[in-house]
C-alpha cells in the first residue's frame, strides 16, 4: 500500500512537471514560431526597444525554456527575485510570479478565486451524485417502466444541452423573469444567504448536466452487473433482494461512478470555465480564461498547476477508495 | 465539453460478429448475413435512432446548401437591418426578437442581422468541426491503438502512457490555450478558416486517446484469435495482418465511438466560440451567437433561445443516432 502510494505520488509529480513544460511550450514556442515577441506583448506594441529589453531581462524571457521552468518551480518553494539594472522586485514563496497585465502577484489571485470554484464544484457534485445515481439505479431496477423511459429521455436531453445555454435560460427565467433569485455572486464571508442565493442557479444547472451523464452510466453499469454470476449466487443462497442490491450490486456499480467522479470533480475544481463565464462567478476558470485571452502567462501557469494538482489528487483518492468499496480490487 | 465519452458499453461490440456467424446456421437465413446487414436491420426497428438519423441527414443538407436556403428566403447572413432595431435599447423592435415573414427567427440586437440565415451558416461550422475533428481523432487513435495492441512491449508502454497522460490533462484548458495562441494566418489560410482548421486539429488531437484505448483493448484480444494465426502461417506479413485481418474486425467499435464523439466535438466547438476563442465574427457560429446573447438574456431572450435550441437539436439527434448504432452493433444492449 505504501509502495503503491509512493509510486503514484512520484508519477503525479512527473505529470505536473510535464504539464507545466507543455504550457511553457504552448505560450513561448508557438508565438516564437508565429513571429510574436512575448516581451512586446507585455509592454505594448508601440513600446521603445529599451523598455522591451528591460522586461525581457527582468522576467528572464530570453533564458532557455528549461531554465525558466526551473525558476518557476524554485519560485514556488523558496521565492524568487526579479532584477533588471537597479529595479529589484522580491517575491516571497510561494511565488507564482506577477501578472503580465495587472502586475499583481498571482498567488493572492489564486487564493481569492479558489474558494469560489471549490464551492461551486463541491455543491454541484453533492447534487448530481444524489440525483444522478438514484435516478440511474431506479431506472435499472425498474427497467422498461414508464419511470425508466422518461428518466432516460430527460437524461439524454440533459447531456445534449450545453451548460451555457441552460445557464442563460435559468437566469432569464428565475432571475429576470420570476425574480426569485438575485443571481449575483456574494462571497461566503459577506453573507451566507447571499452566497447561497448566488450559487443556487450555477449549482443546479451544473448538477443537471452531470446528473444526466451519471444517471445514464449508473443505469448501464447496474444492468450489466445485475446479469453477473455472483448476483445469481447471492440470490440463490436466499439473500433478500434488498440485500443483493445494496450489498452486492451497488458496490460494483459505484466503482466506475467513483472513477468518473474523481476525474470530473478534479477538472471542475481546477476551473469550471463555462459555468463561471455564464454566471460571471469570479473563480479560477474565469481567471484562466482572461489570462489566455491576454496572453498572461503567469496567471495561466498558476491556474494550470492548481487544476492539474486537483485532477491528480482526485484520481489518487479515487484509486485508493476503490479498494475500500470493491472487494475485487487490490492495490499492487 | 470534453469529458463525457466514458460510456462503458462499447467493449462488447465485436460479439455482433459472432452473431453473424450464428445467423448463417439459423432456420431461414441460409444465405449469410453480414454484420452490417444485421446492424442495419436492428437499427431499422429503433424508431428513436432513425429519427435521430433523419435529423442528422437533414442537418448535413442544411449545412451543405446553406447559401441556397438563405437565398430562398432572401436573406444575407451579414446584411445589417438597423431599421428594425430600437435605437435606445439596441434590441429588435418587433415582438419575440423581431420575428416576421421576412426574418423567420428574428434579427440580432444592435445590427439587425437575420438570425435564420446566421443559424444556417452556423450549421456549417458546427458540422464541419464536429465531423473532421472526429476523423482526425479516429485516424490517430486507430493507428496508434492498433500498433500498441499488436506489438505490445515498449511500443505499447509508450503509447499507453501518452494516452493516460493526455486523458489526465485539463483538456478544455489546453484546447482553449492552443486555439488562442495559434497565429491568425497560416498555411495560406486566413481569418475564420484558420480558426476552423486549428479547432479541428486541436479537438481531434485531444480526442484520439478515447478511441486509441478501445482499439488497443480490442486488438489485444483479437490478435490471439485463430484467424490471425492462420494468416500468419499462410505467410501474411505484419502489414497484411494489421490492416487486412485486424482492422476490418475493429470497424464496429470504431464506428460506435466515432458516432459518440461527433456530438461531443460539436459541443466543444460551440464552447470555444462561446468563450470567444473559436470562430470570429462576422462568420457565424452558434456558440458565438450565445456568447453575444449573454448581454441580452433579459431584454431579448429569443436571441439566446434560437442558437441554444439549434445546438440542442443537433447534439440530441447525433446522440440518439449514436445510441442506436451502439445498440445495433452490440447484442448485449438489448432494448
Amino acid at each position: 500500500m505504501l509502495a503503491y502510494l509512493i509510486r503514484r505520488l512520484f508519477a503525479a509529480a512527473v505529470m505536473l512537471v510535464v504539464i507545466i513544460l507543455v504550457v511553457f511550450c504552448i505560450f513561448f514556442l508557438v508565438p516564437k514560431w508565429a513571429g510574436v515577441d512575448i516581451a512586446t506583448s507585455f509592454v505594448g506594441k508601440q513600446a521603445d526597444p529599451a523598455a522591451v529589453e528591460a522586461v525581457r531581462v527582468k522576467l528572464g524571457l530570453s533564458d532557455p525554456i528549461f531554465v525558466q521552468v526551473w525558476h518557476f518551480f524554485k519560485g514556488i518553494f523558496v521565492g524568487r527575485t526579479y532584477a533588471a539594472g537597479g529595479d529589484v522586485t522580491n517575491c516571497a514563496a510561494p511565488c507564482f510570479g506577477y501578472s503580465f497585465r495587472s502586475e499583481q502577484a498571482v498567488w493572492p489571485v489564486l487564493t481569492d478565486r479558489f474558494p469560489v470554484t471549490l464551492g461551486l464544484a463541491l455543491g454541484a457534485a453533492v447534487l448530481w451524485l444524489i440525483f444522478g445515481v438514484a435516478a440511474g439505479v431506479l431506472s435499472a431496477l425498474k427497467r422498461g417502466s414508464l419511470w425508466d423511459r422518461s428518466a432516460m429521455v430527460v437524461a439524454l436531453s440533459g447531456v445534449s444541452l450545453p451548460i451555457y445555454f441552460t445557464g442563460l435560460l435559468s437566469l432569464a427565467i428565475f432571475s429576470y423573469g420570476l425574480g426569485w433569485i438575485d443571481g449575483q455572486y456574494v462571497p461566503l464571508s459577506d453573507s451566507f444567504t447571499g452566497w447561497l442565493g448566488g450559487m443556487i442557479l450555477p449549482w443546479v444547472t451544473l448538477a443537471f448536466l452531470y446528473a444526466a451523464m451519471y444517471a445514464r452510466i449508473t443505469r448501464a453499469t447496474m444492468l450489466e452487473i445485475l446479469g453477473e454470476d455472483y448476483i445469481r449466487t447471492a440470490r440463490a443462497k436466499g439473500l433478500k433482494e434488498q440485500v443483493v442490491i445494496r450489498k452486492h450490486a451497488m458496490r460494483s456499480t459505484l466503482t466506475p461512478i467513483l472513477t468518473m467522479l474523481g476525474m470530473d470533480l478534479g477538472a471542475l475544481i481546477g476551473g469550471a470555465i463555462l459555468t463561471e463565464t455564464t454566471f460571471s462567478l469570479p473563480g479560477l476558470g474565469q481567471a484562466v480564461l482572461n489570462g489566455i485571452k491576454n496572453q498572461d502567462l503567469p496567471i495561466i501557469l498558476g491556474v494550470t498547476l492548481i487544476t492539474s494538482l486537483a485532477v491528480l489528487i482526485a484520481n489518487l483518492v479515487v484509486d485508493v477508495l476503490y479498494a475500500v468499496i470493491d472487494p475485487r480490487v487490490r492495490l499492487a | 465539453m470534453t469529458a463525457p465519452l466514458h460510456e462503458p458499453t462499447a467493449e462488447a461490440a465485436p460479439s455482433a460478429v459472432e452473431e453473424a456467424a450464428v445467423a448463417t446456421t439459423g432456420e431461414k437465413a441460409v444465405q449469410g448475413r453480414s454484420l452490417g446487414r444485421i446492424a442495419w436491420e436492428r437499427l431499422k426497428r429503433d424508431k428513436l435512432a432513425l429519427t435521430g438519423g433523419v435529423v442528422v441527414i437533414a442537418l448535413i443538407l442544411i449545412a451543405v446548401f446553406a447559401p441556397l436556403l438563405a437565398n430562398l428566403v432572401g436573406q444575407d447572413p451579414d446584411a445589417y437591418h438597423e431599421n428594425l432595431i430600437d435605437p435606445l435599447f439596441g434590441t429588435p423592435t418587433g415582438s419575440l426578437g423581431g420575428i416576421s415573414g421576412d426574418h423567420l427567427l428574428g434579427v440580432e440586437p444592435v445590427n439587425g442581422r437575420d438570425i435564420f440565415a446566421r443559424i444556417l451558416y452556423g450549421a456549417r461550422i458546427s458540422l464541419l468541426v464536429g465531423f473532421l475533428s472526429a476523423i482526425v481523432a479516429v485516424v490517430i487513435g486507430t493507428v496508434l491503438g492498433i500498433l500498441a495492441g499488436f506489438f505490445g512491449g515498449w511500443v505499447d508502454s509508450v503509447i499507453s502512457r501518452i494516452m493516460d497522460g493526455l486523458l489526465a490533462f485539463p483538456q478544455l484548458l489546453f484546447i482553449i490555450a492552443l486555439v488562442s495562441v495559434m497565429p491568425n494566418e497560416m498555411l495560406g489560410l486566413t481569418g475564420s478558416s484558420v480558426r476552423v482548421f486549428v479547432m479541428i486539429l486541436v479537438i481531434g488531437f485531444f480526442g484520439w486517446p478515447y478511441i486509441g484505448r478501445v482499439v488497443r483493448g480490442q486488438t489485444l484480444s483479437l490478435r490471439e484469435r485463430e484467424y490471425v494465426e492462420a494468416a500468419r502461417s499462410l505467410g501474411g506479413g505484419r502489414f497484411h495482418i494489421l490492416f487486412k485481418e485486424l482492422l476490418p474486425n475493429l470497424v464496429a467499435p470504431i464506428i460506435v465511438y466515432t458516432t459518440m464523439m461527433i456530438p461531443t466535438n460539436i459541443l466543444t466547438e460551440a464552447a470555444l466560440s462561446f468563450l470567444g476563442v473559436g470562430v470570429k465574427p462576422p462568420t457565424s457560429s452558434w456558440g458565438q451567437m450565445l456568447s453575444t446573447a449573454i448581454d441580452y438574456y433579459d431584454s431579448d431572450p429569443m436571441f439566446m433561445v434560437v442558437p441554444g435550441v439549434a445546438i440542442f437539436i443537433t447534439v440530441l439527434a447525433f446522440n440518439l443516432f449514436g445510441d442506436g448504432v451502439r445498440d445495433a452493433l452490440d447484442p448485449k444492449g438489448s432494448r
